[in-house]
């Protein structure tokens, strides 16, 4: 029963579980980490997606998120993931852009 | 239109549906006590999939002795924990 | 991500970073830089409205809460209002804390109050800027509401056995700012130096404010 229950617990609902000591190194954020920040807050402002789109997108990532991916890397993926199910954004358009933006940065 | 009000034994629903939710789990199930209430807002359940929110919902503060969230709690007798929880999510004790 | 500790809690920037532009674009880098361009191209957002949204966010700092605390300490009807309402409170001194309401809770020689989000990152980030990463991370959200005196030892504060504690989970549609007492040894202080000892862990709920060390633990 108890390993039945524990099956439809989500990984982001971690209130009371084990875990170790608390890690308190702190980073600065950097200009993406903002820039992800501000992509949220205007979306939410100009009312084309909600903060609860954005936790559900993060939630829907999978138990290896919140280890395998740092912050922001889980806000831009939600973000990104809600504006292509809104056909805001599509896949091929995001590809050709990311490869313009890596090339930019290599000639720059 | 509030079902709850201060002073409110409430009991927290023991679901466990998929999908997006904001009562944490380790309050399912349990008993506290209604303080305070915070207005109605949009359901998270229904906006987090590109709904408007509506019905919206009225949202409460709730209680729990730790004692009763966590039968081993080490702290003191009297400390508490205070959780935001919506109408749809709380049911009356008696 | 590069990260190191702030003994002190103060930001400052990485003595290791390197420019940023001598940085390997990560995927992530590339996909926010993607997707803000191609949101500007179809006019979802415009450039302008992206550059003074990140100015928003680095003008947000536990300075502006420190302050409001230092007048709540100061003036007990504004504190009265303060506990009423925190974001017309914070407008009175010119803080516009946005449309989120944030709610204060207030410690007292007998209470104190300890704010954590175990479902996310629910902060009032509007009066006291972005949360450190601690918060956002899994072992506060875990143990935060499970074992809080361990978590408060393991950042200095020992609460003595009459003090109550209370946690609060913040995951619904309110920020949480907690009002730490103005400690003994301040009688006489002026509002900008009692303002320099309230860090943004006193407005968590992990530190507590010291008059015999100003500006340390949290900044």
């Amino acid at each position: 029963m108890a390993e039945e229950t524990h099956m439809h617990r989500r990984h982001h609902d971690m209130g009371g579980l084990d875990a170790g000591p608390i890690d308190r190194h702190e980073h600065d954020h950097a200009p993406w980490e903002k820039q992800t920040d501000a992509i949220m807050r205007l979306l939410v402002a100009k009312g084309v997606m909600t903060v609860d789109e954005l936790r559900r997108g993060i939630e829907e990532l999978g138990p290896g998120a919140y280890d395998a991916m740092s912050y922001y890397e889980r806000w831009i993926s939600s973000i990104t993931g809600n504006l292509l199910e809104k056909r805001i954004l599509d896949p091929a358009e995001i590809g050709r852009t990311m490869d313009e933006v890596r090339h930019r940065h290599e000639t720059a | 239109m509030m079902r709850f009000h201060p002073g409110d034994e409430v009991r927290v629903r023991s679901w466990q549906p998929p999908g997006h939710i904001r009562t944490p789990w380790f309050t399912r199930g349990h008993t506290g006590r209604v303080v305070g209430m915070l207005g109605t807002f949009g359901n998270p359940e229904n906006l987090a999939y590109g709904g408007d929110g509506a019905p919206r919902q009225p949202l409460y503060r709730v209680r729990f002795a730790q004692s009763e969230l966590w039968s081993d709690y080490d702290g003191r007798p009297g400390d508490t924990l205070i959780v935001d929880l919506y109408e749809h999510w709380l049911e009356a004790t008696r | 991500m590069t990260a190191h500790t702030h003994g002190d809690g103060h930001q400052h920037p990485h003595p290791r970073q390197p420019d940023v532009e001598d940085r390997p674009l990560t995927y992530h880098m590339a996909l926010t830089a993607a997707v803000a361009e191609l949101l500007v191209a179809k006019g979802v957002v415009t450039a302008d409205e992206l550059r003074r949204t990140v100015e928003d966010i680095d003008s947000r700092h536990p300075g502006d809460g420190a302050r409001v605390v230092a007048r709540a300490w100061m003036d007990t009807a504004f504190k009265a209002r303060l506990l009423e309402d925190v974001n017309d409170a914070a407008a009175e001194l010119g803080i516009d804390c946005g449309g989120i309401p944030i709610r204060a809770v207030e410690n007292t020689r007998r209470l104190h109050n300890l704010v954590v989000c175990t479902l996310c990152s629910c902060y009032p980030r509007m009066l006291i800027g972005l949360p450190p990463d601690w918060y956002k991370a899994r072992a506060y959200r875990s143990r935060a509401v499970r074992e809080p005196r361990a978590v408060l030892r393991e950042f200095g504060v020992t609460l003595p056995d009459d003090v109550e504690l209370v946690v609060h989970d913040s995951t619904a549609d309110m920020r949480y700012l907690v009002v730490p007492a103005r400690p003994d040894g301040t009688d006489g202080w002026s509002e900008e130096a009692l303002a320099a000892i309230v860090t943004r862990d006193c407005m968590i709920g992990t530190a507590l404010p010291r008059s015999d060390a100003p500006r340390s633990g949290g900044g």
